[in-house]
């Protein structure tokens, strides 16, 4: 005789690469453009002229743990 | 459903970013204004140094032009603030979202509570505090001008070795899972990340431009409010992110979630 126990687990099943790739590759890149200009732009290395950036994030960029100065 | 995921992410992100805006505002601009204070001491200690020395000599001082102010000292603790914690945060939360797309289900049958919990540990321990321990946090007038740039490279290298350690650490732990059982595989993977970033810190050149007057608890406070801003931020990422998802894939079913075989 064999019994049945219900078994309320699940498994996790991974999302195919081909669907998350995309969103990685482009996602990633414009997210982390968005992280430089919050830690490095104007500092380490200038996409635009001036230190406005530099100034205006200052206190987050040091908060953050970002070299500045 | 990676565009859901994504999305979803980016909000957690944003809250995360007002819980640790409203942190740093309470614990960590004291600490940026005592910094500011101190430099501003030690410049006019300097200026004055000078003109004593030009006048035993008798000659004129060369002027010095002030720096214009571009942003005001309140936009900078409030607005600025503001904006550059908001947006890191809220990035942080679209890429955490985007590893855990491509880790769920990759790195053993975890849910999705327990994938974000753990993802968000290791990025923390990973992107944070393992690369603060090398390059630590620095409040104004700690660090030279002359310096940014290497110090900067420093750092970006020192997180992506960090992060592409604890990403082979959990691959590792994959491999070893069959053979070693899932607490020593942990602890293999775990320790081999240590192994690997003591070595690395080791053979990366040290930075230390702490100014000789500069007060030790300011430094201290500063670097434990940087770190604890980071701790809200990756703990509410871990567990918001993780709760909003098991919740939506009960829902819907949507990171089918398969009934365990009877």
């Amino acid at each position: 005789m064999s019994t049945l126990t219900y078994s309320p687990q699940a498994h996790a099943v991974a999302l195919p690469l081909r669907e998350v790739l995309p969103w990685a590759i482009f996602g990633g890149l414009l997210l982390m453009l968005a992280i430089y200009f919050i830690g490095a732009e104007q500092g380490a290395a200038s996409l635009f002229k001036g230190m406005y950036v530099h100034e205006f994030v200052h206190d987050g960029r040091h908060l953050l743990g970002f070299p500045c100065h | 459903m990676v565009g859901k995921l994504l999305t979803r992410g980016m909000l957690v992100g944003l809250l995360a970013g007002l819980l640790s805006f409203g942190f740093l505002k309470i614990v960590g601009e004291p600490q940026v204004d005592r910094a500011i204070a101190f430099e501003t001491a030690m410049d006019e200690a300097k200026a004055q140094a000078k003109a004593a020395e030009a006048k035993a000599k008798g000659v004129a001082l060369p002027k010095e032009e002030a720096e214009p102010e571009l942003v005001s000292r309140e936009v900078q603790a409030s607005f600025g603030l503001l904006t550059g914690v908001m947006v890191y945060s809220t990035a942080f939360g679209g890429l955490f979202a985007l590893v855990f797309a491509l880790a769920y289900g990759r790195m053993g049958d975890f849910g999705p509570r327990a994938t974000s919990a753990l993802l968000a540990a290791a990025g923390l321990v990973a992107v944070y505090i393992v690369p603060s321990l090398k390059y630590p946090a620095n409040p104004p007038s700690v660090g030279l001008a002359d310096t940014i740039a290497i110090r900067t490279s420093l750092y970006f290298v020192m997180i992506l070795i960090s992060l592409a350690a604890m990403i082979a650490a959990g691959m590792l732990r994959l491999r070893l899972n069959p053979r070693f059982g899932a607490w020593n595989a942990a602890l293999i993977a775990a320790a081999s990340y240590i192994a690997v970033m003591a070595g690395v810190s080791l053979a990366l050149p040290g930075v230390n431009e702490v100014p000789e007057a500069f007060p030790a608890d300011l430094l201290w406070q500063f670097r434990i409010a940087s770190l604890g801003a980071q701790m809200i931020m990756w703990a509410i990422l871990g567990l918001a992110f993780g709760a909003w998802t098991e919740r939506a894939a009960i829902a819907e079913n949507g990171l089918r979630l398969k009934p365990a075989a009877l």
